[in-house]
């Protein structure tokens, strides 16, 4: 049989009898430097108008959204875990003390299996940063957020987002993250959710059925609480 | 006021052969606006059926031809959107490959020089002109289908409806789902007659369901596919080319 | 919950695979598809509830056009530079942790997933697989060659969760049960999952997949997925989808197999800023769909900690090769031209014999295959250039049609080829035709004479054809022809000439 070395040989000798010869990345940087990008991608909007704007698009997506300042967060923490009647609760590994509720509430992630973070229902996460256009957070595997996983299996996603992490547009966020993009990145936008029967859109699927951020600003915000 | 044109008319195989009555009416309208018209005899096809069904070989000779026919038009006025669109997108591309045959040397920038000057019909009136009344009168409740090569290929816009809501009489009425494809396609409409049919179908109920006596394009093929379905199922609804509305004079 | 160790083994209708080498014409597929009542109306609701949304969420973005041109550019800048990139892609994904393997064909690239999955599985008792919903892996038609190699394969997305549960076959890119209702699906859930007390609401049928499905992904210790973007420059590899099952298959299990095709390469991560926004509102309609994991190579407590990426040719580099029909891989598989196609609209997906349906279908199948399959496809279109307008890469599909179409034109009339197609003959005939002013009026006076034993008059003294023979029968199948008026244009023109005395004025 064929060895995959063979195959890569064949698959390269094709594309360049295909392309009228071989290509090398200093000429392909740039040429990619002269593609237009005549799109916007930088922000338009106050800093006010913006996290209202994250804040109705999350709010579009089902998410339940508090804005408060940063000395709320124990105590909002404390009142949405007793609201939901004290699901048993995960944390990545490193979240910020002075976030935390006094009492007990919350179990680090200590490698659990995946069996065992099934057993949790709900994770208290922060964020690397919000995109207001799209209501969207992204999280990446550094302290305060934690393995992809504790993020998936249980089926409550508390997120604190600061309202300086908030950018308005997807290419801000994108330029932010290209400096660790090689951390595992995932996007989240509401609820999991899928449309594949008669296009109704059912919230939750796999992924956590209910999303709740806190908005966290340096001042109580009055116009989108 | 627009200097007096002189304009020469690339009436189509199809209009030429089966649709005359639109023809007339384009030459009624040019003239009423005090242009005058003239019809190059030599001319033919554009090549459109032959180009979109694969046949582009068969195609080629139709090019030079053309240019022949019209390289001297101060402006050329076509009343199909369609030959419009295959002018514009493949003439192009035929020049560059008859050029590189060797039999039409500097066949490429007389594509060039003579496009600018091609308009479809409803074009060479709103944008050419610069007009939208043209002074027709059409008592009849009139809905328009935006033939997709109009609409896609040309942008056409609200142009079309620009001429029809400055008809004296007429009553207009918008057609629902005005995008969507009749389901012609030239030889489509053979090749996939089921699919084509069915595609027919909902247009003609969108048609039936605007209540007009009339309906009207920029385009006589999908007029064709569209009235071949209204004519046999008795509807009474008629189709007329935009050329004729805009014809229309009291006392008619 | 019943215990099923070979999915989708029990009774019911199969529908084999959709294979464009023993597929059915398309007129001839399409011709049944239109005669479903069932089907038309599913697909029509499906894409008409997409294309609502879609046009709402596109309608929001001013800068909507450029988007478009910035993906486009993008997309040709990476088939300019594809060799580099793929070993741009292969040198940061290995050294991240990841193994890059190549394929030329789907042969290979079956035999590579194949003897992975194995491996992922060699330490436990039973064989399976996980798998993110993947195009790519329906093209090759992976779940066969798993089965037959003793490995069960879990489809996770809900549609092919419903497709592989239905034995059915995917008819849309994005939504690949589009073409079933609830009531459909739940026959299919009560039957296949053992639940005979299931109801039919959307929410009902949702719960019990997630039920169905989470034991399989917390137990279950190797995944394949498709991937939506390999990126060049970091080695990494983005997943978009939008119910979870894709972070689950791509961080719950130690072993992780990415199949894709060598297109699916970006130069940078920064080009993501662009195809993240195009993608989403072109797919589903969504602002942005609910996940998108990006990961490179093995990440250490955090995911699978053996990662394969297939690079996969399969033809590919063979469409790159035509000039004219290369942009065919500038698609991002988003499914937009599937929606906003009125043939697709009416006859679904199945009738394009291809798991790659609609217009980009019509258009990629027929170039991953030898062109004598699928040939029917590049004229499932009337070239009204709905796909073309909606796409987020600019692929000018109505362009492509018609270059494959010559292409199949001359394959068929190579030689003396033209003279066994009436097609052919026909067209030869009208150029000559019209290469003449006087053939041109003689076929005029002709075609009146011909027409005429097939004419009759109507009730308005029109005279009209409600009957033609050979091929363009398929024109009075359900439209009258008006019959050719007695004098052509060009005779009225003259006629009037001679009657004013002088040319012209």
């Amino acid at each position: 049989m064929a060895t995959s070395a063979d195959a890569k040989a064949d698959v390269l000798a094709r594309i360049r009898a295909a392309n009228h010869g071989a290509t090398a990345l200093p000429a392909a940087a740039s040429h990619w430097t002269q593609i237009p990008r005549a799109y916007k991608s930088a922000a338009a909007l106050t800093t006010d108008l913006r996290l209202n704007l994250l804040v109705d698009r999350l709010r579009d997506y089902d998410a339940e959204v508090d804005c408060i300042t940063r000395d709320q967060v124990p105590s909002t923490i404390s009142n949405v875990l007793a609201a939901r009647g004290y699901p048993t609760m995960l944390m990545p590994p490193c979240f910020p003390a002075d976030l935390l509720p006094a009492a007990d509430l919350i179990a680090t992630d200590n490698h659990f299996t995946s069996a065992e973070l099934d057993h949790f229902n709900g994770i208290l996460t922060e964020a690397t940063l919000a995109i207001a256009e799209t209501g969207t957070i992204v999280l990446q595997n550094v302290p305060g957020q934690g393995r992809r996983a504790a993020t998936l299996v249980p089926d409550f996603h508390l997120c604190i987002v600061n309202a300086e992490d908030v950018v308005e547009t997807v290419p801000e966020a994108v330029r932010r993250l290209g400096r660790s993009a090689h951390l595992p990145t995932t996007f989240i936008s509401g609820p999991s959710a899928t449309a594949d029967i008669e296009m109704t859109r059912i919230k939750g699927v796999h992924g956590p059925r209910f999303l709740h951020v806190l908005l966290v600003t340096s001042a109580v915000r009055s116009s989108s609480v | 006021m627009e200097a007096l044109l002189r304009v020469s008319l690339f009436i189509t195989c199809y209009n030429d052969t089966l649709f005359p009555e639109s023809g007339q009416a384009v030459v009624r309208v040019l003239e009423r606006l005090g242009h005058s018209v003239d019809f190059p005899a030599g001319q033919t096809c554009c090549g459109q059926m032959h180009y979109n069904t694969g046949y582009q070989q068969d195609a080629m000779p139709l090019l030079p031809r053309f240019i022949e026919q019209f390289r001297d038009a101060e402006a050329v006025v076509v009343p199909s959107s369609s030959c419009v669109a295959m002018m514009r997108e493949h003439y192009p591309s035929m020049a560059e490959r008859l050029q590189q045959s060797g039999n039409h040397p500097g066949i490429i920038e007389e594509v060039e020089a003579l496009l600018p000057r091609v308009w479809e019909f409803s074009a060479f009136l709103t944008e050419r002109l610069g007009l939208t009344d043209v002074g027709a009168y059409y008592p009849h409740r009139v809905t328009y289908h935006a033939s997709c090569h109009g609409l896609r290929s040309l942008n056409l816009g609200d142009g079309p409806h620009s001429l029809l809501r400055a008809v004296r009489g007429i009553d207009l009425v918008p057609l629902d789902h005005v995008e969507q494809c009749c389901g012609f396609g030239g030889t489509f409409a053979v090749k996939n007659a089921d699919v084509s049919s069915a595609m027919l179908a909902e247009k003609t109920t969108a048609v039936l369901n605007t209540g007009a006596e009339v309906c009207t394009a920029c385009d006589n093929s999908c007029l064709m596919h569209i009235a071949g379905a209204l004519h046999r199922q008795r509807t009474g609804v008629r189709t007329v080319h935009l050329a004729q509305i805009l014809a229309g004079e009291e006392g008619q | 919950m019943s215990s099923l160790t070979t999915i989708g083994s029990s009774s019911g209708p199969r529908l084999t695979p959709l294979d464009p080498r023993t597929a059915s014409a398309f007129p001839i597929a399409a011709h049944a598809a239109v005669g479903n009542t069932q089907l038309r109306k599913n697909v029509r609701h499906a894409t008409e509830v997409i294309q609502t949304k879609r046009a709402r969420v596109v309608g929001e973005m001013p800068d909507w056009q450029a988007l478009r041109e910035a993906g486009k550019r993008i997309r040709e800048h990476t088939m300019q530079h594809l060799d580099a990139y793929l070993l741009q892609f292969e040198e940061n994904c290995t050294r991240a942790g990841g193994q890059v393997h190549w394929a030329r064909d789907a042969e290979e690239a079956r035999q590579i997933v194949v003897r992975l999955a194995l491996q992922g599985s060699a330490d436990s008792s039973t064989k399976e697989v996980i798998k993110i919903k993947s195009m790519t892996t329906e093209e090759i038609q992976l779940n066969h060659a798993l089965q037959a190699a003793g490995v069960t394969p879990y489809e996770t997305d809900l549609a092919e969760l419903i497709i592989q549960l239905g034995h059915d076959q995917p008819s849309h890119i994005v939504v690949p049960a589009l073409h079933k209702n609830r009531q459909q699906i739940r026959d299919i859930f009560i039957r296949e999952m053992n639940l005979p007390d299931l109801g039919e609401s959307p929410h009902d049928l949702a719960d019990a997949a997630r039920r169905f499905l989470r034991e399989k992904f917390l137990r279950v210790q190797t995944a394949i997925s498709g991937a939506n973007f390999l990126i060049a420059d970091t080695g990494g590899v983005c997943v978009v989808e939008s119910e979870g099952n894709g972070r689950m298959c791509l961080t719950l299990p130690q072993t992780l197999i990415t199949i894709a095709g060598i297109d699916k390469v970006l130069p940078r991560y920064q080009d993501l800023e662009v195809l993240l926004q195009t993608l989403p509102r072109s797919a589903t309609g969504e602002r942005m769909n609910p996940y998108n994991s990006i990961w490179t190579g093995v990440h250490p407590a955090d995911g699978p900690r053996t990662f394969h990426v297939v690079l996969m040719d399969n033809g590919r580099s063979d469409v790159l090769a035509d000039k004219e029909a290369r942009q065919t891989l500038n698609c991002i598989r988003c499914g937009a031209c599937q929606n906003a196609c009125p043939v697709y609209r009416q006859t679904g997906g199945h009738a394009y014999g291809s798991v790659y349906a609609g217009p980009i279908g019509a258009i990629l199948t027929p170039q991953l295959q030898k062109m004598e399959h699928g040939e029917s496809l590049p004229y499932a279109s009337s070239l009204c250039g709905a796909c073309y307008e909606v796409c987020p890469v600019k692929i000018n599909i109505p362009e492509v049609l018609i270059h494959l179409r010559n292409r199949v034109v001359e394959r068929k009339t190579a030689g003396l080829g033209f003279l066994t197609s009436p097609e052919a003959i026909a067209m030869k005939t009208m150029s000559y035709i019209f290469q003449s002013e006087s053939r041109f009026r003689a076929a005029q006076r002709l075609g009146r004479m011909a027409e005429s034993p097939l004419t009759h008059k109507d009730g308005s003294g029109e005279r009209w054809i409600s009957w033609l023979p050979g091929i363009a029968g398929g024109w009075t199948q359900v439209r009258d022809l008006r019959s050719m008026p007695k004098q052509s244009f060009r005779e009225w023109f003259e006629q009037r000439d001679q009657q004013r005395g002088t040319h012209g004025n």
